[in-house]
């Protein structure tokens, strides 16, 4: 910790709801790469603005609504710094699932004919292939998929082939199911010169480590705001400012024209194009207020603790007996999906909920890809700055108790 | 019942020694059960002969709720009738998914049990599945059920 910084105990005190306890015992909150929890000052932040300034943005010429817009806008702008973006590409929407099916909708419909390839990974959560198999029906375009190593990477051995006629590339950053870290920046160069347009679902990582589109590169980028301390029903997609305005619209609506007429309709110019209805005003705020918190703490200082963290878990995970833990042992962020031989992912959710420790149990919204590695369903623990090593040591005598008991 | 409780009858008693598990060569209808959200995939399959439930078994893999409830189900309505079964089938269902948690039901003996899992909604699937499954087998429909509703 250097001179200045909070303490990471101190810290985990910005999150009420972690002090409490679930069936008689602490609570430990593991399921973080589900949803994150939320500090105070974004809890504050949405509180005020419905205390004081609630109105709707944009349309309104009187005081709160100006407030709104402001709060709004400035929301806006403190995303773009979050990422280095201009305010100009940033989109608000629900979240990366609805980035990723505007990208798919509008982007999509407009530059994709029957025979263009989509390039995805195997490793790809539902919300990054349901998007472009319905494209895929549509407009007949072909999916083709990068295919993963027996440890869980990407096998880029033939890259350069896969990337052969490729119009559109979409990867995830950090995998969800196995804690992967792709190597986007060179992910995103190499497709690029390839010729294709590529997207980034930074839904897991946009959180935990720095990132910045420019030095990434890439044309469009999805985030989740309440994976990263933020509000639920906010997220962003990043759309490099060419590309964003030569697109057309996603939904039709208010807010996103210029004018209307019974023969037809103007668009305003992005991003405003594509955020048709009142948008999520109380969210953003939240979600900027988020950004400020997480860039306050410093992503990289974040980062270093999910990696130690990331470490500590797997050491812990890997004394558990009759374990399989999925994804790689090392270079990996601080999720950890495992079976345990003795008894199945449900079970071990339930059993480690009744001691107070919240996992995640299923195929986490990758279905294809539990399937590739034999695998009907997983436990997962996913950590975040403000979980501790010893909710992992107890985390530990949990799961070797529950796989005592199923043994 | 608290759920580890639960989990020491169940578990000692069927999930690790299913009892009626394995194919039935000379099944009348075959019943897939399927729960995509954790994976669960169980086949039940019955011979009736008329009204009459002659044979039952499951094969499959699932949690250990879903298998103790599935070998359950295979001792209770195994030479029954069918509105024996059917009444068996809507104790069960009720006992778990009724608004209000409904009476003791003496007639479902050891399957009350699982009105432990009433408090568990996202168990409540695993425990229903091979009773989804019976319930269209009854009906001599061959074919699949799920845990997930259709879209309409």
């Amino acid at each position: 910790m250097a001179a200045g910084e909070r303490s990471w105990e101190e810290i985990r005190k910005d999150f009420p709801v972690l002090d409490q306890e679930v069936n008689g015992r602490k609570l430990i909150y593991f399921d973080n790469a589900a949803t994150s929890q939320k500090p105070l000052s974004v809890i504050e932040a949405m509180t005020c603005y419905y205390e004081h300034d609630n109105a709707n943005v944009h349309r309104g010429l009187h005081e709160l609504s100006n407030r709104a817009t402001a709060g709004y806008e400035g929301a806006r702008a403190r995303l773009a710094a979050y990422i280095g973006a201009q305010e100009e590409e940033i989109i608000f929407t629900r979240g990366t699932t609805e980035s990723i099916n505007l990208v798919a909708r509008a982007w999509g419909e407009e530059y994709l004919k029957a025979g263009d390839v989509v390039l995805l990974t195997e490793m790809e959560h539902h919300s990054n292939i349901v998007p472009w198999q319905m494209l895929a029906q549509r407009r007949g375009v072909k999916l083709r998929f990068i295919p993963i190593t027996p440890e869980g990477t990407l096998d880029l051995t033939n890259l350069d082939q896969l990337l052969e006629g490729v119009k559109l590339f979409s990867f995830v950053h950090i995998s969800n199911s196995l804690g992967t870290i792709n190597p986007a920046a060179e992910l995103v160069r190499r497709a690029k010169a390839a010729g294709a347009t590529v997207l980034v679902d930074a839904a897991q990582s946009a959180g935990h480590l720095p990132l910045d589109v420019k030095e990434l590169g890439c044309d469009f980028l999805a985030l989740s705001g309440h994976k990263m301390c933020g509000p639920t029903g906010i997220g962003l997609l990043y759309g490099r400012r060419e590309i964003l305005d030569a697109m057309p619209p996603f939904h039709g609506g208010g807010e996103m024209i210029s004018t209307v007429t019974f023969e037809g309709s103007q668009y305003k110019p992005s991003p405003y194009r594509f955020e048709a209805g009142t948008p999520a005003i109380a969210e953003a705020i939240g979600l900027a207020a988020a950004a400020e918190y997480i860039d306050g703490i410093g992503r990289a200082r974040i980062w270093e603790h999910d990696q130690l963290l990331a470490r500590e878990g797997l050491a812990v995970l890997s004394q558990i007996p009759g374990i399989r833990i999925l994804g790689p042992l090392d270079h990996r962020a601080g999720l950890v999906a495992f079976t345990l031989q003795s008894a199945h992912a449900h079970d071990v959710v339930s059993m480690a909920d009744q001691e107070g420790l919240a996992l995640r149990g299923g195929h986490h919204c990758t279905q294809p890809l539990l399937r590739k590695l034999g695998v009907p369903a997983s436990s997962r623990a996913s950590f975040a700055f403000y979980n501790t090593i010893e909710e992992i040591h107890r985390m530990g005598e949990i799961l070797k108790k529950v796989q005592a008991f199923f043994a | 019942m608290n759920l580890e409780e639960l989990y020491q009858e169940v578990i000692l008693d069927h999930s690790k020694r299913p009892r009626n598990f394995g194919p039935l060569p000379d099944a009348t209808v075959t019943v897939r059960g399927d729960n995509p959200s954790c994976g669960d995939e169980i086949e039940l399959s019955l011979k009736l002969n008329g009204d009459q439930i002659e044979d039952v078994k499951f094969t499959g893999q699932g949690c250990a709720i879903c298998m103790a409830s599935a070998s359950l189900l295979t001792l209770k309505v195994k030479k029954k009738d069918k509105a024996q079964a059917e009444t068996l089938l809507t104790g069960f269902k009720d006992m778990l998914t009724a608004p209000e948690a409904p009476e003791s039901n003496e007639a479902l003996g050891d399957l009350q049990i699982f009105s432990a899992v009433r408090r568990f909604p996202q168990r409540v699937k695993c425990a229903t599945l091979s009773w989804r499954a019976l319930e269209q087998a009854l009906e001599a429909h061959a074919g699949s059920v799920t845990t997930e509703e259709p879209a309409s």
